[in-house]
């Protein structure tokens, strides 16, 4: 009997994506108020001039993945998380 | 199942007052923590950490943890005595866990009721937790991102096994690599992360794409750099040689006059995109050794025809 091999196909998150703040909010089930808040302390930084056409690349989404994570386990505020973020982008610079 | 110590854990003494208790999770989070540790087994110990701190934070837990301890040593086959009972009281007790990630047999058994084994009732069948996010790195071919391929990724995920030790659990997947996909670049996978509970959605899964060594290429991006070896005279003369590429051998044009770390670019030549990356070619210059008087012979006569100081700029 032939075995069926089951493939899963994904979607590539490249540099050419853009969300907006409830798509981004719908990946990440983050809280838009949080999402906010994160525009604000400059942890995200997304073009566009208002709330309502911000649009958020790959990068963000990562690092907002990341901030959410160092929240709820080490319990880092938002300045610690862009904090944090920015030594571990500049490690990974490094490290290339 | 096994008796964990928690206190071993966190390494705290049963005496450690509140304070030394989060102030020993703080710590070990911070040094274990997935994100940022570079510890080999993080995942698993963040996980056995989280589970610690979550029953020794917790003074009503603590207390019974303590209780139904005493005696005990870790690792030590444990049964919960018959009569246990623990009482959660109006905070159920797990707020602020992530349950999907799933704690030990161990604190199932203690303290798992408030989540629906027997004793949970109505507040149990009314929650839905969202399985978590699961994220991974994965190494692949060069020759796989040009091309495309199917992978079969293996993931680690860290479980309890029947005697309730941490083990890895491997989970296997045949997952699509795109055609150009870079290094560093994301995969998401929807609803491939860890199973949600009580009827909520599975985590996404996100792959987080890293490139195997490759003998002699290298990326930057989609751009693939290669050190190519030429003899003096292909150098000094100019010549057309055969280049690998990822796509197959090509042929590159030398200019007369090139020197070893001169740089040549073949456009389009490098991991395939909207905008496809170029190879850059560098030279390298590889004099053969004189093994024969004739071969001594012409170096010598080099010498004297082209008498040069390579080292005139250094004013030596």
């Amino acid at each position: 009997m032939k075995k069926e091999i089951v493939v899963i196909s994904g979607t590539v998150l490249d540099e050419s994506m853009r969300f907006s703040l409830m798509e981004l909010c719908d990946f990440t089930k983050a809280n838009p108020e949080r999402v906010i808040e994160m525009v604000e302390e400059g942890v995200l930084e997304p073009e566009g001039s208002t709330v309502y056409t911000w649009r958020f690349d790959t990068h963000a989404l990562k690092r907002l993945q990341i901030a959410i994570r160092l929240e709820q386990d080490l319990g880092v505020n938002l300045p610690g998380s862009a904090l944090v973020l920015d030594l571990l982008e500049e490690m990974e610079r490094l490290k290339r | 199942m096994e008796y964990k110590d928690y206190y071993k854990i966190m390494g705290l003494s049963k005496d450690a007052t509140q304070d030394e208790i989060k102030r020993a999770y703080r710590k070990l989070a911070r040094k274990y923590h997935p994100d940022v540790s570079k510890e080999a087994n993080a995942e698993a110990k963040f996980k056995e950490l989280g589970e610690a701190y979550e029953v020794l934070k917790d003074p009503k837990k603590r207390a019974a943890y303590d209780q139904v301890g005493r005696g005990w040593q870790d690792g030590q086959p444990f049964t919960p005595p018959p009569d246990w009972g623990f009482d959660f009281g109006a905070d159920q007790g797990f707020a602020g866990a992530r349950p999907s990630g799933g704690f030990s047999d161990f604190f199932e058994a203690l303290f798992g009721g408030g989540f629906g084994r027997g004793r949970g009732g109505a507040w149990s069948r009314q929650t839905q937790v969202q399985g978590s996010d699961q994220h991974a790195k994965i190494q692949i071919d060069l020759e796989d991102a040009y091309r495309g391929a199917v992978n079969l990724i293996s993931l680690n995920i860290p479980q309890t096994d029947s005697q309730d030790r941490l083990v890895s659990n491997v989970r296997t997947l045949n997952v699509k690599i795109p055609k150009g996909i870079k290094a560093g670049q994301r995969i998401r996978l929807a609803g491939q992360g860890m199973p949600g509970f009580g009827g909520g959605g599975n985590g996404d899964l996100y792959l987080e794409i890293e490139f195997k060594p490759h003998r002699y290429f290298r990326a930057d991006g989609r751009d693939i750099h290669l050190e190519l070896p030429v003899t003096p005279w292909e150098a000094a003369l100019g010549a057309t040689v055969p280049v690998p590429t990822l796509g197959g051998t090509v042929e590159l044009k030398i200019p007369a006059g090139s020197q070893a770390g001169k740089q040549l670019r073949l456009k389009g030549r490098g991991l395939p995109g909207a905008t496809p990356g170029d190879q850059y070619v560098t030279l390298k210059i590889v004099t053969p050794s004189a093994r024969t008087d004739e071969a001594k012979a012409l170096y010598e006569k080099m010498a004297k025809v082209m008498p040069m100081n390579p080292r005139a700029a250094m004013g030596v």
